[in-house]
Protein backbone atom coordinates (compact mmCIF):
# COMPACT_ATOMS: atom_id res chain seq x y z
CA UNK A 1 0.00 0.00 0.00
CA UNK A 2 1.46 3.30 -1.02
CA UNK A 3 1.58 6.39 1.19
CA UNK A 4 1.14 8.79 -1.69
CA UNK A 5 -0.37 7.94 -5.02
CA UNK A 6 -0.99 10.18 -8.03
CA UNK A 7 -3.36 8.78 -10.63
CA UNK A 8 -3.38 10.29 -14.12
CA UNK A 9 -2.80 13.77 -12.75
CA UNK A 10 -2.75 16.65 -15.24
CA UNK A 11 -2.79 20.39 -14.81
CA UNK A 12 -3.28 23.05 -17.41
CA UNK A 13 -2.38 26.73 -17.08
CA UNK A 14 -4.37 28.29 -19.89
CA UNK A 15 -3.05 26.53 -22.98
CA UNK A 16 0.06 25.18 -21.28
CA UNK A 17 -0.05 21.58 -20.16
CA UNK A 18 2.39 21.72 -17.25
CA UNK A 19 1.87 18.20 -15.97
CA UNK A 20 0.35 15.49 -18.13
CA UNK A 21 -1.09 12.14 -16.98
CA UNK A 22 1.44 11.55 -14.27
CA UNK A 23 1.20 8.34 -12.26
CA UNK A 24 3.42 8.14 -9.24
CA UNK A 25 3.41 6.22 -6.03
CA UNK A 26 5.59 6.71 -2.97
CA UNK A 27 5.91 3.75 -0.62
CA UNK A 28 6.06 4.28 3.15
CA UNK A 29 9.60 4.54 4.51
CA UNK A 30 11.39 5.17 1.23
CA UNK A 31 13.36 8.09 -0.13
CA UNK A 32 11.81 8.85 -3.48
CA UNK A 33 13.37 11.39 -5.81
CA UNK A 34 11.88 13.32 -8.68
CA UNK A 35 14.36 14.65 -11.21
CA UNK A 36 14.14 16.34 -14.58
CA UNK A 37 15.41 19.33 -16.56
CA UNK A 38 14.39 22.89 -15.64
CA UNK A 39 10.74 23.57 -16.29
CA UNK A 40 9.82 19.89 -16.38
CA UNK A 41 7.04 20.43 -13.82
CA UNK A 42 8.69 19.10 -10.67
CA UNK A 43 7.75 21.97 -8.41
CA UNK A 44 4.29 21.99 -9.98
CA UNK A 45 3.85 18.43 -8.79
CA UNK A 46 4.79 19.50 -5.26
CA UNK A 47 2.31 22.34 -5.47
CA UNK A 48 -0.36 19.90 -6.61
CA UNK A 49 0.32 17.56 -3.70
CA UNK A 50 0.32 20.36 -1.11
CA UNK A 51 -2.88 21.92 -2.38
CA UNK A 52 -1.49 25.15 -3.80
CA UNK A 53 -2.79 24.02 -7.22
CA UNK A 54 -5.80 21.86 -7.95
CA UNK A 55 -5.27 19.27 -10.69
CA UNK A 56 -7.31 19.77 -13.86
CA UNK A 57 -7.70 16.00 -14.06
CA UNK A 58 -6.78 12.99 -11.99
CA UNK A 59 -6.67 12.12 -8.33
CA UNK A 60 -4.11 12.29 -5.55
CA UNK A 61 -4.38 9.89 -2.62
CA UNK A 62 -2.57 10.23 0.68
CA UNK A 63 -3.04 7.33 3.10
CA UNK A 64 -5.76 6.14 0.71
CA UNK A 65 -7.69 9.39 1.21
CA UNK A 66 -8.27 11.73 -1.70
CA UNK A 67 -6.54 15.05 -1.09
CA UNK A 68 -6.64 16.85 -4.42
CA UNK A 69 -8.35 20.24 -4.20
CA UNK A 70 -8.07 20.37 -0.43
CA UNK A 71 -6.66 23.54 1.16
CA UNK A 72 -2.91 23.63 1.94
CA UNK A 73 -3.49 23.96 5.71
CA UNK A 74 -5.78 20.94 5.62
CA UNK A 75 -3.20 18.86 3.80
CA UNK A 76 -0.48 19.93 6.26
CA UNK A 77 -2.71 18.79 9.12
CA UNK A 78 -3.07 15.39 7.44
CA UNK A 79 0.69 14.93 7.69
CA UNK A 80 2.40 16.33 4.59
CA UNK A 81 5.08 18.94 5.27
CA UNK A 82 7.26 20.66 2.70
CA UNK A 83 10.14 22.99 2.05
CA UNK A 84 10.32 25.47 -0.80
CA UNK A 85 12.66 25.80 -3.74
CA UNK A 86 13.24 29.49 -3.08
CA UNK A 87 13.45 29.68 0.69
CA UNK A 88 10.20 30.75 2.38
CA UNK A 89 11.20 31.37 5.98
CA UNK A 90 9.51 33.76 8.41
CA UNK A 91 12.43 36.15 8.08
CA UNK A 92 11.82 38.64 10.85
CA UNK A 93 11.04 35.97 13.44
CA UNK A 94 13.54 34.02 15.49
CA UNK A 95 14.66 30.51 14.60
CA UNK A 96 12.68 29.16 17.54
CA UNK A 97 9.50 31.00 16.49
CA UNK A 98 9.87 29.65 12.97
CA UNK A 99 9.92 26.10 14.27
CA UNK A 100 7.17 26.78 16.81
CA UNK A 101 4.96 27.89 13.92
CA UNK A 102 5.86 24.63 12.22
CA UNK A 103 4.49 22.82 15.26
CA UNK A 104 1.20 24.71 14.85
CA UNK A 105 -0.98 21.69 14.10
CA UNK A 106 0.07 19.96 17.34
CA UNK A 107 -1.39 22.77 19.47
CA UNK A 108 -5.04 23.52 20.01
CA UNK A 109 -5.40 26.88 21.82
CA UNK A 110 -6.20 29.89 19.68
CA UNK A 111 -7.50 33.33 20.61
CA UNK A 112 -8.98 32.08 23.89
CA UNK A 113 -5.60 30.56 24.66
CA UNK A 114 -4.08 34.06 24.59
CA UNK A 115 -6.61 35.16 27.21
CA UNK A 116 -5.93 32.10 29.36
CA UNK A 117 -2.19 32.27 28.88
CA UNK A 118 -1.24 31.39 32.44
CA UNK A 119 -3.69 28.55 32.96
CA UNK A 120 -2.18 25.04 33.19
CA UNK A 121 -3.95 23.85 30.01
CA UNK A 122 -2.48 26.52 27.78
CA UNK A 123 0.93 26.21 29.41
CA UNK A 124 1.11 22.47 28.87
CA UNK A 125 0.04 23.04 25.27
CA UNK A 126 2.88 25.56 24.83
CA UNK A 127 5.36 23.19 26.48
CA UNK A 128 4.37 20.47 24.03
CA UNK A 129 4.98 22.80 21.06
CA UNK A 130 8.31 23.93 22.51
CA UNK A 131 9.41 20.34 23.01
CA UNK A 132 8.52 19.45 19.42
CA UNK A 133 10.30 22.56 18.16
CA UNK A 134 13.49 21.85 20.07
CA UNK A 135 13.42 18.23 18.94
CA UNK A 136 13.36 19.22 15.27
CA UNK A 137 16.01 21.90 15.80
CA UNK A 138 18.22 19.24 17.35
CA UNK A 139 17.71 16.95 14.37
CA UNK A 140 18.93 19.74 12.09
CA UNK A 141 21.72 20.80 14.48
CA UNK A 142 20.44 24.31 14.96
CA UNK A 143 19.91 24.37 18.74
CA UNK A 144 22.61 26.98 19.28
CA UNK A 145 20.82 29.43 16.96
CA UNK A 146 17.38 29.51 18.59
CA UNK A 147 17.38 33.25 19.31
CA UNK A 148 18.82 34.40 15.98
CA UNK A 149 16.55 35.98 13.42
CA UNK A 150 15.94 33.60 10.53
CA UNK A 151 17.12 36.18 7.98
CA UNK A 152 20.51 36.47 9.72
CA UNK A 153 21.41 32.80 9.26
CA UNK A 154 23.86 31.76 6.57
CA UNK A 155 22.30 30.22 3.47
CA UNK A 156 22.99 26.58 4.31
CA UNK A 157 21.50 26.98 7.77
CA UNK A 158 18.43 28.68 6.33
CA UNK A 159 17.88 25.59 4.18
CA UNK A 160 18.26 23.39 7.25
CA UNK A 161 15.89 25.61 9.23
CA UNK A 162 13.26 25.08 6.55
CA UNK A 163 13.61 21.34 6.99
CA UNK A 164 13.51 21.70 10.80
CA UNK A 165 10.31 23.73 10.49
CA UNK A 166 8.78 21.06 8.24
CA UNK A 167 9.80 18.33 10.74
CA UNK A 168 7.98 20.19 13.51
CA UNK A 169 4.75 19.57 11.58
CA UNK A 170 5.25 15.90 12.55
CA UNK A 171 4.77 14.77 8.97
CA UNK A 172 4.32 11.26 7.65
CA UNK A 173 5.53 12.51 4.29
CA UNK A 174 8.20 15.17 3.90
CA UNK A 175 8.52 16.97 0.56
CA UNK A 176 11.90 18.58 -0.03
CA UNK A 177 12.10 20.96 -2.98
CA UNK A 178 15.76 21.18 -4.02
CA UNK A 179 17.15 20.92 -0.49
CA UNK A 180 20.79 20.97 -1.63
CA UNK A 181 20.51 23.92 -4.02
CA UNK A 182 23.32 26.41 -3.50
CA UNK A 183 25.13 24.31 -0.90
CA UNK A 184 28.83 23.54 -1.04
CA UNK A 185 30.00 19.89 -1.28
CA UNK A 186 30.58 19.62 2.46
CA UNK A 187 27.16 21.05 3.33
CA UNK A 188 25.61 18.63 0.85
CA UNK A 189 27.33 15.71 2.54
CA UNK A 190 26.03 16.81 5.95
CA UNK A 191 22.54 17.28 4.53
CA UNK A 192 22.59 13.82 2.99
CA UNK A 193 23.35 12.26 6.38
CA UNK A 194 20.57 14.29 7.98
CA UNK A 195 18.03 13.19 5.38
CA UNK A 196 18.97 9.58 6.04
CA UNK A 197 18.51 10.10 9.79
CA UNK A 198 15.07 11.63 9.18
CA UNK A 199 14.09 8.61 7.11
CA UNK A 200 15.34 6.44 9.97
CA UNK A 201 12.69 8.05 12.17
CA UNK A 202 10.02 6.59 9.93
CA UNK A 203 9.32 9.67 7.85
CA UNK A 204 8.87 9.03 4.13
CA UNK A 205 10.75 11.47 1.93
CA UNK A 206 9.87 12.70 -1.52
CA UNK A 207 12.40 15.12 -2.97
CA UNK A 208 13.12 17.18 -6.03
CA UNK A 209 16.79 17.76 -6.70
CA UNK A 210 19.15 18.75 -9.49
CA UNK A 211 22.33 17.45 -7.96
CA UNK A 212 22.74 13.95 -9.43
CA UNK A 213 25.37 12.87 -6.93
CA UNK A 214 23.01 13.78 -4.12
CA UNK A 215 20.05 12.01 -5.74
CA UNK A 216 21.98 8.86 -6.63
CA UNK A 217 23.50 8.80 -3.15
CA UNK A 218 20.32 8.59 -1.13
CA UNK A 219 17.35 7.60 -3.29
CA UNK A 220 15.54 4.27 -3.16
CA UNK A 221 13.43 5.17 -6.17
CA UNK A 222 13.86 7.82 -8.82
CA UNK A 223 11.21 9.19 -11.15
CA UNK A 224 12.16 11.34 -14.14
CA UNK A 225 9.96 14.09 -15.50
CA UNK A 226 10.35 15.85 -18.84
CA UNK A 227 7.92 18.42 -20.24
CA UNK A 228 5.34 17.41 -17.64
CA UNK A 229 5.44 13.72 -18.58
CA UNK A 230 6.98 10.95 -16.51
CA UNK A 231 9.52 9.32 -18.81
CA UNK A 232 11.16 6.84 -16.44
CA UNK A 233 11.04 5.42 -12.96
CA UNK A 234 13.22 2.96 -11.14
CA UNK A 235 16.38 2.36 -9.16
CA UNK A 236 19.32 4.70 -9.59
CA UNK A 237 21.25 2.27 -11.83
CA UNK A 238 18.32 1.87 -14.22
CA UNK A 239 17.84 5.61 -14.44
CA UNK A 240 21.51 6.29 -15.10
CA UNK A 241 21.50 4.08 -18.18
CA UNK A 242 17.98 4.80 -19.44
CA UNK A 243 18.30 6.27 -22.97
CA UNK A 244 15.20 8.42 -22.59
CA UNK A 245 16.65 10.08 -19.52
CA UNK A 246 19.97 10.73 -21.18
CA UNK A 247 18.15 12.21 -24.14
CA UNK A 248 16.11 14.52 -21.90
CA UNK A 249 19.22 15.80 -20.19
CA UNK A 250 21.78 15.79 -22.95
CA UNK A 251 19.71 15.90 -26.13
CA UNK A 252 19.33 13.48 -29.05
CA UNK A 253 22.43 11.78 -30.33
CA UNK A 254 24.07 11.52 -26.95
CA UNK A 255 23.31 7.82 -26.78
CA UNK A 256 25.57 5.54 -28.79
CA UNK B 1 -12.42 54.09 46.66
CA UNK B 2 -14.38 56.15 44.17
CA UNK B 3 -13.87 59.24 46.35
CA UNK B 4 -10.14 58.63 46.43
CA UNK B 5 -10.07 58.50 42.62
CA UNK B 6 -12.13 61.67 42.40
CA UNK B 7 -9.78 63.43 44.83
CA UNK B 8 -6.80 62.35 42.79
CA UNK B 9 -8.37 63.66 39.62
CA UNK B 10 -9.22 67.00 41.21
CA UNK B 11 -5.51 67.48 41.79
CA UNK B 12 -4.75 67.42 38.07
CA UNK B 13 -5.79 70.35 35.95
CA UNK B 14 -8.58 69.54 33.45
CA UNK B 15 -6.47 70.41 30.42
CA UNK B 16 -3.75 67.87 31.26
CA UNK B 17 -6.41 65.35 32.18
CA UNK B 18 -8.08 65.78 28.80
CA UNK B 19 -4.75 65.13 27.03
CA UNK B 20 -4.14 62.06 29.18
CA UNK B 21 -7.58 60.70 28.32
CA UNK B 22 -6.94 61.31 24.61
CA UNK B 23 -3.68 59.39 24.95
CA UNK B 24 -5.46 56.50 26.69
CA UNK B 25 -8.05 56.21 23.94
CA UNK B 26 -5.36 56.56 21.27
CA UNK B 27 -3.44 53.66 22.85
CA UNK B 28 -6.51 51.42 22.68
CA UNK B 29 -7.15 52.39 19.04
CA UNK B 30 -3.50 52.03 18.03
CA UNK B 31 -3.10 48.61 19.65
CA UNK B 32 -6.20 47.40 17.82
CA UNK B 33 -4.87 48.55 14.46
CA UNK B 34 -1.41 47.27 15.35
CA UNK B 35 -2.84 43.76 15.63
CA UNK B 36 -4.37 44.01 12.15
CA UNK B 37 -1.65 45.94 10.33
CA UNK B 38 1.48 45.49 12.43
CA UNK B 39 1.19 41.89 13.57
CA UNK B 40 -0.90 40.29 10.83
CA UNK B 41 0.33 42.59 8.06
CA UNK B 42 -3.09 43.51 6.65
CA UNK B 43 -3.12 47.20 5.77
CA UNK B 44 -6.40 48.74 6.91
CA UNK B 45 -7.31 52.34 6.11
CA UNK B 46 -10.72 52.16 7.72
CA UNK B 47 -10.03 51.78 11.41
CA UNK B 48 -11.99 54.95 12.24
CA UNK B 49 -15.10 53.30 10.78
CA UNK B 50 -15.05 50.68 13.52
CA UNK B 51 -14.45 53.43 16.03
CA UNK B 52 -17.58 55.17 14.75
CA UNK B 53 -19.61 51.95 15.05
CA UNK B 54 -18.55 51.69 18.68
CA UNK B 55 -19.09 55.39 19.34
CA UNK B 56 -22.62 55.46 17.92
CA UNK B 57 -23.62 52.14 19.48
CA UNK B 58 -22.38 53.30 22.84
CA UNK B 59 -24.01 56.74 22.50
CA UNK B 60 -27.38 55.31 21.44
CA UNK B 61 -27.28 52.81 24.31
CA UNK B 62 -26.55 55.63 26.75
CA UNK B 63 -29.39 57.76 25.39
CA UNK B 64 -32.09 55.10 25.19
CA UNK B 65 -31.12 52.43 27.70
CA UNK B 66 -29.62 52.85 31.11
CA UNK B 67 -27.10 50.01 30.91
CA UNK B 68 -24.10 49.92 33.25
CA UNK B 69 -21.21 51.55 31.40
CA UNK B 70 -19.09 48.38 31.37
CA UNK B 71 -21.89 46.49 29.63
CA UNK B 72 -22.43 49.43 27.29
CA UNK B 73 -18.76 49.34 26.23
CA UNK B 74 -18.86 45.58 25.79
CA UNK B 75 -21.87 45.83 23.47
CA UNK B 76 -20.18 48.65 21.54
CA UNK B 77 -17.05 46.52 21.11
CA UNK B 78 -18.96 43.40 20.13
CA UNK B 79 -21.03 45.29 17.57
CA UNK B 80 -17.88 46.66 15.97
CA UNK B 81 -16.29 43.19 16.05
CA UNK B 82 -19.36 41.62 14.50
CA UNK B 83 -19.47 44.12 11.64
CA UNK B 84 -15.69 43.81 11.33
CA UNK B 85 -16.00 40.06 10.87
CA UNK B 86 -18.88 40.49 8.44
CA UNK B 87 -16.91 42.96 6.31
CA UNK B 88 -13.66 41.07 6.79
CA UNK B 89 -15.08 37.85 5.41
CA UNK B 90 -15.19 39.07 1.79
CA UNK B 91 -12.41 41.69 1.83
CA UNK B 92 -9.69 39.82 3.70
CA UNK B 93 -9.25 37.68 0.60
CA UNK B 94 -7.66 40.76 -0.91
CA UNK B 95 -4.07 41.64 -0.17
CA UNK B 96 -1.93 44.76 0.05
CA UNK B 97 -3.14 47.82 -1.81
CA UNK B 98 -6.44 46.20 -2.78
CA UNK B 99 -7.30 45.49 0.84
CA UNK B 100 -6.34 49.05 1.80
CA UNK B 101 -8.68 50.48 -0.85
CA UNK B 102 -11.52 48.14 0.15
CA UNK B 103 -11.26 49.15 3.82
CA UNK B 104 -11.09 52.80 2.80
CA UNK B 105 -14.22 52.38 0.69
CA UNK B 106 -16.05 50.63 3.49
CA UNK B 107 -15.20 53.45 5.90
CA UNK B 108 -16.52 56.08 3.50
CA UNK B 109 -19.75 54.13 2.87
CA UNK B 110 -20.32 53.75 6.59
CA UNK B 111 -19.79 57.48 7.13
CA UNK B 112 -22.41 58.27 4.50
CA UNK B 113 -24.83 55.78 6.05
CA UNK B 114 -24.41 57.35 9.48
CA UNK B 115 -24.91 60.79 7.94
CA UNK B 116 -28.33 59.67 6.68
CA UNK B 117 -29.74 57.56 9.49
CA UNK B 118 -32.35 58.98 11.84
CA UNK B 119 -31.02 57.06 14.80
CA UNK B 120 -27.62 58.79 14.48
CA UNK B 121 -29.40 62.14 14.08
CA UNK B 122 -28.02 62.56 10.55
CA UNK B 123 -25.46 65.31 10.05
CA UNK B 124 -26.37 66.99 13.32
CA UNK B 125 -24.68 64.27 15.32
CA UNK B 126 -25.52 63.05 18.80
CA UNK B 127 -25.10 64.63 22.19
CA UNK B 128 -23.97 61.91 24.53
CA UNK B 129 -25.16 61.85 28.16
CA UNK B 130 -22.58 61.18 30.89
CA UNK B 131 -21.63 57.52 31.29
CA UNK B 132 -23.60 55.42 33.74
CA UNK B 133 -20.79 54.71 36.18
CA UNK B 134 -19.46 56.00 39.52
CA UNK B 135 -15.86 55.56 38.53
CA UNK B 136 -14.37 58.75 37.02
CA UNK B 137 -13.84 58.54 33.24
CA UNK B 138 -10.03 58.89 33.30
CA UNK B 139 -9.78 55.80 35.46
CA UNK B 140 -12.13 53.85 33.21
CA UNK B 141 -9.96 54.77 30.23
CA UNK B 142 -6.66 53.95 31.92
CA UNK B 143 -8.05 50.65 33.13
CA UNK B 144 -9.26 49.63 29.66
CA UNK B 145 -5.95 50.74 28.13
CA UNK B 146 -4.02 48.71 30.69
CA UNK B 147 -6.11 45.60 30.09
CA UNK B 148 -5.62 46.07 26.34
CA UNK B 149 -1.83 46.31 26.72
CA UNK B 150 -1.71 43.16 28.86
CA UNK B 151 -3.98 41.24 26.50
CA UNK B 152 -1.90 42.29 23.48
CA UNK B 153 1.33 41.14 25.10
CA UNK B 154 -0.34 37.81 25.84
CA UNK B 155 -1.31 37.52 22.19
CA UNK B 156 2.21 38.29 20.99
CA UNK B 157 3.69 35.30 22.80
CA UNK B 158 1.04 32.75 22.02
CA UNK B 159 0.21 30.21 19.36
CA UNK B 160 -2.42 32.63 18.06
CA UNK B 161 0.02 35.56 17.84
CA UNK B 162 2.71 33.45 16.17
CA UNK B 163 0.20 32.33 13.56
CA UNK B 164 -0.65 35.96 12.80
CA UNK B 165 3.03 36.86 12.46
CA UNK B 166 3.57 33.86 10.21
CA UNK B 167 0.82 35.16 7.93
CA UNK B 168 2.48 38.59 7.84
CA UNK B 169 5.88 37.12 7.05
CA UNK B 170 4.85 34.59 4.39
CA UNK B 171 1.28 33.52 3.82
CA UNK B 172 2.11 30.58 1.56
CA UNK B 173 4.56 29.11 4.05
CA UNK B 174 2.11 29.73 6.90
CA UNK B 175 -0.58 27.72 5.11
CA UNK B 176 1.94 24.95 4.40
CA UNK B 177 2.47 24.74 8.18
CA UNK B 178 -1.24 24.08 8.71
CA UNK B 179 -2.35 27.64 9.47
CA UNK B 180 -5.77 28.58 8.10
CA UNK B 181 -4.78 32.09 7.06
CA UNK B 182 -8.28 33.34 6.24
CA UNK B 183 -9.62 32.31 9.62
CA UNK B 184 -6.76 33.86 11.56
CA UNK B 185 -6.89 37.10 9.58
CA UNK B 186 -10.60 37.30 10.29
CA UNK B 187 -10.04 36.76 14.01
CA UNK B 188 -7.34 39.43 14.11
CA UNK B 189 -9.64 41.80 12.24
CA UNK B 190 -12.48 41.11 14.67
CA UNK B 191 -10.28 41.67 17.74
CA UNK B 192 -8.89 44.89 16.25
CA UNK B 193 -12.41 46.08 15.45
CA UNK B 194 -13.55 45.18 18.96
CA UNK B 195 -10.88 47.41 20.44
CA UNK B 196 -11.77 50.19 18.01
CA UNK B 197 -15.40 49.85 19.11
CA UNK B 198 -14.49 50.08 22.79
CA UNK B 199 -12.21 53.04 22.05
CA UNK B 200 -15.05 54.69 20.14
CA UNK B 201 -17.44 54.17 23.05
CA UNK B 202 -14.98 55.82 25.43
CA UNK B 203 -14.35 58.65 22.96
CA UNK B 204 -18.07 59.36 22.61
CA UNK B 205 -18.47 59.78 26.36
CA UNK B 206 -15.35 61.86 26.81
CA UNK B 207 -16.17 64.29 24.00
CA UNK B 208 -19.92 64.16 24.80
CA UNK B 209 -20.82 64.99 21.22
CA UNK B 210 -20.20 62.84 18.16
CA UNK B 211 -20.72 63.47 14.49
CA UNK B 212 -20.16 61.02 11.61
CA UNK B 213 -17.63 63.43 10.10
CA UNK B 214 -15.38 62.98 13.15
CA UNK B 215 -14.58 59.48 11.88
CA UNK B 216 -13.41 60.23 8.38
CA UNK B 217 -10.36 59.21 6.42
CA UNK B 218 -8.09 61.57 8.37
CA UNK B 219 -8.96 59.84 11.63
CA UNK B 220 -8.01 56.46 10.16
CA UNK B 221 -4.75 57.92 8.91
CA UNK B 222 -4.06 59.43 12.35
CA UNK B 223 -4.35 56.00 13.95
CA UNK B 224 -2.24 54.40 11.24
CA UNK B 225 0.39 57.10 11.79
CA UNK B 226 0.61 56.20 15.47
CA UNK B 227 1.28 52.56 14.63
CA UNK B 228 3.79 53.33 11.88
CA UNK B 229 5.56 56.01 13.91
CA UNK B 230 6.03 53.67 16.86
CA UNK B 231 7.02 50.69 14.74
CA UNK B 232 4.70 48.21 13.07
CA UNK B 233 4.09 45.12 15.17
CA UNK B 234 5.62 46.54 18.36
CA UNK B 235 3.41 47.02 21.44
CA UNK B 236 5.70 49.57 23.14
CA UNK B 237 5.95 51.23 19.74
CA UNK B 238 2.19 51.57 19.37
CA UNK B 239 1.94 52.97 22.91
CA UNK B 240 4.72 55.47 22.23
CA UNK B 241 3.30 56.43 18.84
CA UNK B 242 -0.17 56.93 20.32
CA UNK B 243 1.21 59.01 23.20
CA UNK B 244 3.33 61.23 20.96
CA UNK B 245 0.73 61.83 18.27
CA UNK B 246 -2.21 62.25 20.64
CA UNK B 247 -0.35 64.95 22.54
CA UNK B 248 1.61 66.48 19.62
CA UNK B 249 -1.14 68.93 18.58
CA UNK B 250 -1.07 70.30 22.13
CA UNK B 251 2.71 70.56 22.40
CA UNK B 252 2.88 72.25 19.02
CA UNK B 253 0.03 74.61 19.87
CA UNK B 254 2.42 77.56 20.38
CA UNK B 255 3.20 77.46 16.66
CA UNK B 256 -0.43 78.13 15.88
CA UNK B 257 -1.31 77.59 12.25
CA UNK B 258 2.14 76.24 11.40
CA UNK B 259 1.82 73.21 13.59
CA UNK B 260 0.44 70.88 10.93
CA UNK B 261 3.41 71.89 8.79
CA UNK B 262 5.85 70.91 11.51
CA UNK B 263 3.90 67.75 12.25
CA UNK B 264 4.12 66.71 8.59
CA UNK B 265 7.82 67.53 8.42
CA UNK B 266 8.48 65.46 11.54
CA UNK B 267 6.80 62.47 9.96
CA UNK B 268 8.87 62.82 6.80
CA UNK B 269 12.12 63.03 8.81
CA UNK B 270 11.14 60.00 10.80
CA UNK B 271 10.44 57.91 7.72
CA UNK B 272 13.81 58.92 6.25
CA UNK B 273 15.90 58.21 9.33
CA UNK B 274 13.90 55.48 10.99
CA UNK B 275 11.75 53.78 8.33
CA UNK B 276 10.78 50.95 10.67
CA UNK B 277 9.36 53.37 13.23
CA UNK B 278 10.80 54.55 16.53
CA UNK B 279 10.77 51.13 18.16
CA UNK B 280 10.46 48.96 15.05
CA UNK B 281 12.68 45.89 15.06
CA UNK B 282 13.52 46.33 18.75
CA UNK B 283 12.84 43.14 20.65
CA UNK B 284 12.51 44.10 24.29
CA UNK B 285 12.85 40.63 25.73
CA UNK B 286 16.06 40.11 23.82
CA UNK B 287 17.29 43.60 24.71
CA UNK B 288 16.81 42.96 28.43
CA UNK B 289 18.47 39.54 28.15
CA UNK B 290 21.41 41.15 26.39
CA UNK B 291 21.77 43.86 29.03
CA UNK B 292 21.80 41.39 31.91
CA UNK B 293 24.11 39.15 29.87
CA UNK B 294 21.84 36.16 29.57
CA UNK B 295 21.41 35.92 25.83
CA UNK B 296 22.01 32.21 25.81
CA UNK B 297 20.13 29.71 23.69
CA UNK B 298 16.93 28.42 25.22
CA UNK B 299 17.13 24.88 26.50
CA UNK B 300 14.71 22.18 25.50
CA UNK B 301 11.61 22.11 27.65
CA UNK B 302 11.22 19.00 29.72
Amino acid sequence: MSLLRMEDVSIRFGGLLAVYNVNLSVQPGEIHSLIGPNGAGKSTIFNLITGIYKPSEGHIYFDEKRIEGKKPYHIAALGIARTFQNIHLFNDLTVLDNVLIGAHTSGKWDLTGSLLKFTPWVRSDERKLKFLAMESLEAMELTDKTNELAKNLPYGEQRRLEIARALAVKPKLLLLDEPAAGMNPHEKQVLMEMVKIIRGKGITIFLVEHDMKFVMGISDQIAVLDYGVKIAEGLSEEIRTNPKVIEAYLGKGAVH
Amino acid sequence: MVEMMQNLIDQIDPYTLQILMNIGIAIIMALGLNLITGVTGQLSLGHAAFMSIGAFTSAILSIHYNLPFSLNLLVAGLTAAFIGALIGFPILRLTGDYLAIATLGFAEILKVIFLNLNITNKALGLSVPPPNTDIPMPFVIFFVALVTIIFMSFIHNSRFGRSLMAIREDEIAAEAMGINATRYKLQAFAVGSFLAGVGGGLYAHVIAYINPSDFGFMKSIDILNMVVLGGLGSIPGAILGASVLASAPEFLRFMQQYRMLVYGALLVFLMVFRPNGLLGGVNFTRLVLKIIGKNKPARAAK
